[in-house]
């Protein structure tokens, strides 16, 4: 059985998904998520080491395109969309931290 | 009601064909009853009337020059506006997507013009579609047309409930957990989803992948199967779509349920479920059996685990799905002074609470110390459930069940639990979790005289059988 | 830090403390695949364009977008798997989630725990194997320009993102920490490249990109467990691999010694400083939520695809080389040997071989003279024939280059094309005439060769006045070999003639 899930959980939960909470928030959500949790202890507690996951309902394998080029965008319709662009590019706030 | 909006998607259509009703004619009706009601129940997040003009239009020059328009000719349809609409936006109700117009239509979306129909609108939805009572849109909750203090239910609550109003004839939804058939009950309108990969997801905005499907709503059997009939069949652009022809339900809807074993569901009949509903489904039950089918119980045990496993794997899935809003590419952008300042600045404005709180069950599911117990723990009971589902199928064609554990209930009332919510899901989850189609049937009223439905179900691919049940309750009913 | 080694098992390092110290190397190297597609949609799959102009809905990550797999793609990781000498197994593709802006649906789409190829290896040139752990499946992201003063990472005023690379198919293949030294890790890339070309898998240009290696490097002392690793990256040369190498295990080393210990981190090579940086550290320890892709089915590639495959693959270069080294009479590691499968000319020489072309002139031809287009359309007899010219004497090694290079030009047969160039190597007779000629009309030198004893320094220059003289002589026709015997022979004979010797 897993443990009840903590502030603390959810602050790293939030900071995983790039969310942002506050102090009030961080407790509703920890209360929430919790009783959604205590709900799931149901299934948590069964005893189904044996049972093969199901991840997907359909039992299709090897679904292939050929290799042919297709349409690609307007270049300009897609950067219409873009929040901010430079130079036929998206533009963002400098980078920090790695590329995993 | 206008006129010309009183009728059958199958009449209206069969009446442009035939040049006794003009395309334009059908639209102004529909327009008429948008305009008129429209404002109270909240139904569109957009309403397209130029285009929707321009296009009943094209379909008359069409019908005039002598060509056939296709089997939708001139229907107005509604579509949730999480289907993608090339030039038209697409918000997914939510604010994180305001404002962007998607360079591509959905594959139903293709479909639905190639037979003629006519888009009128894009319809309210939870955010994202996590919900069960449209009330998490980022721009306001739609009404119940049978009672605008209530719920229309959800997430797909403003395509059923613009069907229920008599705003469009069809319209689509899309069903992750129940989104289309609970609103359907609720508002007291058809609904159905089709088995997993039935109907190309191309174009649906993703909540969970594995468990997304898209489905009809009509005020008609017959309307929704001619919509199902449009819309699904083999999709190259969608990986999970079943490499077989569209389905055929409009010319086998007649053939009734002599001989047929259904089973009503036992663990869906218990106490969570309000003694008027079980008693509409009780009825629903009778009537096919003098239908001359038989009917017993069925035992789905594992249906029981069915909301845990789901509010597992929906959430994990969709905290994946929606990393993608990052304000980098499209929709809203918030200030930050770093990259990753910048997407959480945007996330944390972007997206409600509901998305927020699913997002975060999602991760939590997934992540490193948690997998094994949570997420992989729900896989397993999935398995479970399409197993005790196959041995059910074993001795039984059908499977009869509430739709919704109540009747629609208050604006409000839900809100702040999102357990309590949650719970309205009981019964139409288990058909997502394995892939399996259902259709809830409006079937009366409850004690508070607001709609009642109810659902059956069939095994993969078992569409044909199952509209044959829908017709022959719809007939039956009160 | 002085070097020694070379037994193949492990390379042993003195450090400044004395003690011993051995590399433990293990690669990962990811390689575009030679589509003309994308892994997951159909933009081209093509280097240098226009930025963003190779995109749609599927590799912008545009909401409701859907991925379907490319055959190709698929065929061109199972050459690679099975060139390597991978098992293949039923694959299923998972998403990688972490965030980040040029990744555009912020998870990438890879096989995780269930990959394609597993446990295979690659046999490098020195005889020694490498294991294979795995080669799989996945997507490439975009790629970042950060503009500002420095034009890196660090102290940019924002950045720019161009997807047309996103969504690029890449294998990428896991190597098992067997190496031992930078040049072996050299040797490996080196190696694999040749197979990713040889199979038609990926051009595999690490300058453009196209083929990128990552080493992950730590040190022990002999016999001891496996010490902490860094992931070294940002190598874009094998020179640059071989070089970073060195350098971060000689600062593992002397982290050790001075008592400190080496900490798990990525580092980046910095070509111009000529070191390792640490990457910027993470406040904590990614974890990326693997779970499988519901939006993409299993690969599971039939025993038939399999076969076909492995029918199709072309002969590796590891066997070409001991096919044309055995041939030979050489080493697979002879120099010759290897060239000429580096160009693709060891059909040719082995032909030429067969056809009784002598094997050491015939690999100095390919390895000296046939650095040309239209090598490889050099009838091999042809080529036999010009090598027995040669040895027979008729040809001097001059002519028969240039009478090569006209062969290539226009397929003539050697005998031909010598008779036309008036080149026939002069008759011993004739030759024996012009050297007696040059030494009568140039006495005084002759005096001085003659009378030099044997360790003088005016031998080697006089030998050379004289074979040029008579080169001159007899027009470039006379076999420089023989010129050098007939000179020694006659100064043997004046010397004796004087009572010199």
């Amino acid at each position: 059985m897993a443990e009840r899930i903590t502030r603390d959980d959810v602050a790293h939960v939030a900071k995983l998904a790039r969310l942002r909470l506050d102090g009030a928030e961080l407790d509703t959500f920890t209360a929430q998520l919790a009783n959604v949790l205590g709900h799931a202890e149901d299934i948590a507690a069964l005893d189904i080491d044996d049972v093969a996951p199901t991840a997907h309902p359909l039992p299709l394998k090897n679904v292939l395109r050929a290799d042919v080029v297709g349409r690609t965008l307007d270049r300009d319709e897609v950067l219409a969309e873009a929040p901010d662009a430079e130079s036929c590019q998206f533009r963002v706030p400098p980078i920090l931290g790695e590329e995993p | 009601m206008a006129p010309g909006a009183a009728g059958t998607a199958v009449s209206l259509a069969a009446a442009v064909r035939a040049g006794d009703l003009s395309a334009t004619e059908v639209l102004e009706a529909h327009l008429a009853s948008i305009e008129e009601r429209e404002g109270e129940v909240h139904a569109f997040n957009l309403v397209v009337t130029e285009q929707a003009r321009a296009r009943a239009s094209q379909i008359d020059d069409a019908v005039s020059a002598g060509n056939d328009p296709g089997p939708l000719a001139g229907v107005p349809v509604a579509l949730k506006d999480n289907m993608c609409t090339r030039g038209i936006p697409t918000t997914c109700s939510s604010r994180i997507l305001e404002g962007w117009h998607p360079p591509y239509d959905a594959t139903v979306v293709t479909r639905l013009a190639e037979a003629g129909a006519v888009v009128v609108g894009k319809t309210n939805l939870d955010e994202f579609a996590m919900g069960s009572s449209t009330e998490n849109s980022a721009f306001g909750p739609t009404r119940n047309p049978a009672d605008p203090t209530r719920v229309p239910g959800g997430s797909s609550g403003g395509s059923a409930a613009a069907v229920a109003a008599g705003f469009v004839p069809i319209a689509l939804g899309s069903d992750t957990g129940g989104s289309i058939r609970q609103p359907a009950a609720l508002c007291g309108v058809v609904g159905a989803k089709p088995t997993y990969g039935a109907v190309s997801r191309y174009g649906l905005v993703a909540f969970a992948s594995s468990l997304d499907q898209i489905g009809p709503f009509a005020r008609t059997v017959a309307d929704a199967a001619a919509v199902l009939d449009v819309i699904s069949g083999h999709d190259p652009a969608d990986s999970t779509s079943i490499p077989q022809d569209a389905l055929d339900l409009a010319s086998h809807l007649d053939a009734g349920v002599e001989g047929l074993r259904i089973g009503v569901v036992t663990e869906l009949m218990g106490d969570g479920i309000a003694p008027d509903v079980r008693a509409r489904v009780g009825e629903a039950a009778d009537a096919l059996e003098r239908a001359g089918a038989s009917v017993d119980e069925a035992s789905v045990p594992a249906v029981t685990y069915g909301l845990s496993a789901y509010y597992l794997i929906a959430p994990a899935e969709a905290s994946s799905n929606l990393a993608r809003y990052d304000g980098v590419r499209y929709g809203l952008r918030a200030d930050g002074a770093t990259t990753g300042e910048m997407m959480e600045a945007t996330r944390t404005a972007g997206f409600g609470d509901e998305v927020k709180r699913r997002i975060m069950l999602g991760t939590y599911a997934l992540s490193a110390g948690y997998y094994d117990a949570y997420y992989g723990k729900a896989l397993k009971v999935r398995t479970l459930i399409i197993a005790d589902f196959a041995a059910a199928y074993d001795s039984h064609d059908l499977l009869l069940s509430p739709t919704s554990p109540t009747t629609a209930f208050a604006l409000g009332d839900k809100v702040d639990d999102p357990l309590l919510m949650y719970m309205n899901d009981v019964c139409t989850i288990p058909s997502n979790l394995s892939g399996q189609p259902a259709i809830s049937v409006p079937f009366g009223t409850g004690s508070d005289g607001l709609p009642v439905g109810v659902q059956v179900l069939a095994p993969a691919l078992g569409e044909t059988v199952m509209f044959r049940a829908a017709a022959v309750i719809e007939d039956a009913a009160p | 830090m002085s070097r020694s080694g070379g037994d193949g098992t492990g390379l042993v390092v003195s450090g400044s403390t004395g003690d011993a110290w051995e590399l433990v190397i293990g690669l990962e190297v990811h390689c575009e695949l030679a589509t003309a597609t994308k892994l997951f949609c159909a933009c081209p799959n093509r280097f240098g364009d226009e930025p963003n102009t190779n995109v749609c809905p599927v590799c912008l990550g545009l909401p409701g977008s859907l991925p379907v797999l490319n055959k190709a793609a698929v065929e061109l990781a199972l050459r690679i798997g099975r060139a390597l000498g991978c098992t293949v197994r039923p694959g299923v593709f998972a998403r990688k989630n972490y965030f980040y802006p040029d990744m555009p649906k912020d998870y990438q789409i890879s096989q995780y725990d269930q990959p394609t190829n597993v446990d295979g290896w690659l046999g490098l040139p020195d005889g020694s194997r490498v294991g294979i752990e795995r080669a799989h499946i996945e997507e490439d992201t975009g790629k970042n320009t950060h503009a500002g003063d420095t034009g890196r990472i660090h102290g940019s005023d924002y950045s720019l993102i161009d997807y047309n690379r996103a969504g690029v198919p890449l294998v990428e293949i896991v190597g098992r920490p067997d190496i031992a030294t930078g040049d072996q890790a050299k040797a490996f890339v080196s190696e694999l490249r040749k197979i990713l070309l040889a199979t038609g898998a990926s051009d595999a240009k690490m300058e453009e990109g196209s083929l990128r290696v990552d080493a992950n490097v730590s040190v022990r002392r002999p016999g001891a467990g496996l010490g902490t690793r860094c992931e070294i990256k940002n190598l874009n040369s094998l020179r640059s691999l071989g070089r970073a190498i060195d350098h971060e295990a000689r600062r593992q080393i002397e982290l050790i010694e001075a008592g400190d210990r080496v900490t798990q981190q990525t580092r980046h090579w910095d070509e111009e400083g000529g070191c390792t940086r640490p990457g910027r550290s993470k406040e904590e320890a990614e974890d990326y939520r693997y779970f499988q892709e519901p939006d993409l089915v299993p690969l599971a590639p039939s025993a038939e695809w399999v076969k076909d495959i492995d029918e199709a693959l072309p002969t590796l270069p590891a066997k070409r080389r001991s096919a044309l080294g055995a041939a030979a009479g050489m080493a697979d590691t002879h120099a010759g040997v290897v060239i000429a499968v580096d160009r693709d000319l060891d059909a040719l020489g082995l032909a030429a071989i067969q056809a009784g072309g002598d094997p050491a002139r015939v690999l100095t031809h390919i390895e000296h003279n046939l650095a040309v287009e239209g090598a490889d359309a050099l009838e091999p007899e042809k080529l036999a024939d010009l090598v027995k010219l040669e040895l027979e004497g008729k040809l001097t090694a001059t002519q028969a280059k240039v009478v090569l290079a006209e062969m290539v030009a226009t397929g003539t047969a050697p005998a031909e094309i010598a008779a036309a160039r008036g080149f026939e190597a002069m008759a011993t007779s004739a030759l024996e005439a012009t050297v007696d000629e040059v030494i009568g009309s140039e006495q005084a030198e002759w005096d001085e060769l003659v009378r030099a004893p044997e360790d003088d320094k005016r031998i080697k220059k006089l030998n050379g006045f004289f074979t040029g003289k008579i080169m001159k002589a007899s027009r470039g026709q006379a076999d420089g070999k023989a010129v050098n015997a007939l000179l020694v022979q006659r100064r043997s004979a004046a010397r004796v003639e004087r009572g010199l010797d």
